[in-house]
């Protein structure tokens, strides 16, 4: 029954072929180095879920945001689950992507023909960054007023345009509840729509190419 | 890869091995995390939103027979981390000298919820919105109001002499 059910969706689905083609490509050597991009990978989504999960609760507003995050750690079922979750996915995402970044660099997986696939996953890391960034905000807490003050007060040490960087930033010249918000739709909307683009370029490219096969002695 | 080598018998191939321990740690992550995300979204349905205590509205002694004693008191709500203030108010009306024998209405007005005042010279309550009037014994005299005023049935006096209604939030 199920295989007949199968069947049909393949027909006209073409399950089997997507299977053959996405993921069951063949690998140079199993190395688990290998394996940091589908973890990346993997990251972006349960942080993409946990994220959808946490709007749910929490308020972008200074009245409000610390009494949300407050309520969703102390009120809500679960809610330190799915915010720890989000916290700590967060900082090994960046750890994760860099280390992803490091092996690529060290096995020399960015030469010929996968120039653009490494130009893509430098703005991926760099955009991993910036949800740091922006996602380290949203608490309203002390602990990230300040940060944040001084992480914008360095992109304003830029010369020439570093006062209007810094007000781009912040949506004026000082912290307010402009920047919250700002920073808060750079989380939601922007920066993963940006990521989610990008991360399909990447993974079509590693289709395209395949993986490459490590260094040998001759190399 | 190796499986070629012991054939046949219950030996699982290392491809299928795979395929197995994949699915049971993606279903255990699936499940660890996807229960208390559906307990987390639906957590607010599962508190009870009625709240219910005794309020002290004033001293029993105050208040007079026949004479309609006005009080009021403020609840706060908590939604998550939003608190919102309403007041609420009545009027006690002792009919003898016997401590149980009074009404204790709201003074909501049954029309369109607007607060009711006690006037002396009409012996009625009037609503200042519509016009609506009810009597001493809070039945309807005119205007617009559908049906006589709300009562607060529950109501007990401390050993301090204080007089408490048992409210309720619907």
């Amino acid at each position: 029954m199920w295989k007949k059910v199968y069947e049909w969706l393949d027909e006209r689905l073409g399950l089997n072929d997507l299977y053959k083609n996405l993921l069951d490509r063949p690998e140079p050597k199993g190395n688990w180095w290998n394996t940091l991009g589908s973890a990346a990978l993997f990251l972006f989504i349960l942080q993409g879920v946990t994220g959808i999960f946490l709007t749910v609760y929490y308020t972008p507003s200074p009245d409000h945001a610390y009494d949300s995050i407050n309520y969703i750690m102390n009120g809500v079922a679960f809610g330190w689950l799915i915010r720890g979750i989000h916290h700590w996915g967060a900082t090994l995402m960046v750890v994760v992507v860099f280390i992803h970044m490091l092996r690529v660099f060290v096995t020399a997986s960015f030469k010929y023909p996968r120039e653009l696939t490494w130009l893509i996953g430098i703005g991926l890391f760099l955009l991993t960054l910036g949800m740091g960034f922006t996602g380290y905000l949203l608490p309203w807490n002390q602990q990230s007023y300040w940060a944040t003050t001084v992480g914008t007060q360095i992109a304003g040490s830029v010369p020439f345009i570093g006062d209007f960087i810094l007000k781009a930033l912040r949506g004026g010249p000082d912290l307010s509840a402009l920047t919250l918000q700002r920073f808060f739709s750079a989380h939601i909307w922007m920066l993963p729509a940006a990521l989610a683009g990008l991360i399909g370029v990447h993974l079509y490219l590693i289709i395209k190419h395949g993986e490459s096969n490590f260094p040998s002695k001759e190399d | 890869m190796s499986d070629e080598g012991h054939t046949g018998h219950n030996e699982i191939s290392r491809r299928d091995f795979i395929k197995v321990t994949t699915g049971i740690v993606g279903g255990v992550i699936g499940v660890v995390v996807g229960l208390p995300a559906i307990a987390y979204l639906l957590d607010p349905a599962f508190k009870s939103g009625a709240k219910e205590a005794w309020i002290p509205i004033g001293k029993f002694a105050d208040m007079q027979v026949g004479k309609p004693y006005a009080f009021s008191f403020t609840r706060v709500q908590v939604n998550g981390w939003e608190r919102t203030s309403t007041s609420h108010g009545g009027f006690v009306i002792r009919k003898s000298d016997n401590p149980t024998d009074m009404v204790i209405f709201n003074s909501r007005c049954t029309h369109l919820g607007c607060t009711v005042n006690w006037r002396a010279d009409a012996q009625a309550f009037i609503c200042p919105c519509h016009d609506g009037k009810f009597g001493m014994d809070g039945k309807v005299l005119g205007g617009p109001p559908p049906r006589p005023l709300d009562q607060y049935t529950d109501f007990r006096v401390t050993q301090d002499g204080v007089l408490e209604i048992y409210y309720k939030e619907s």
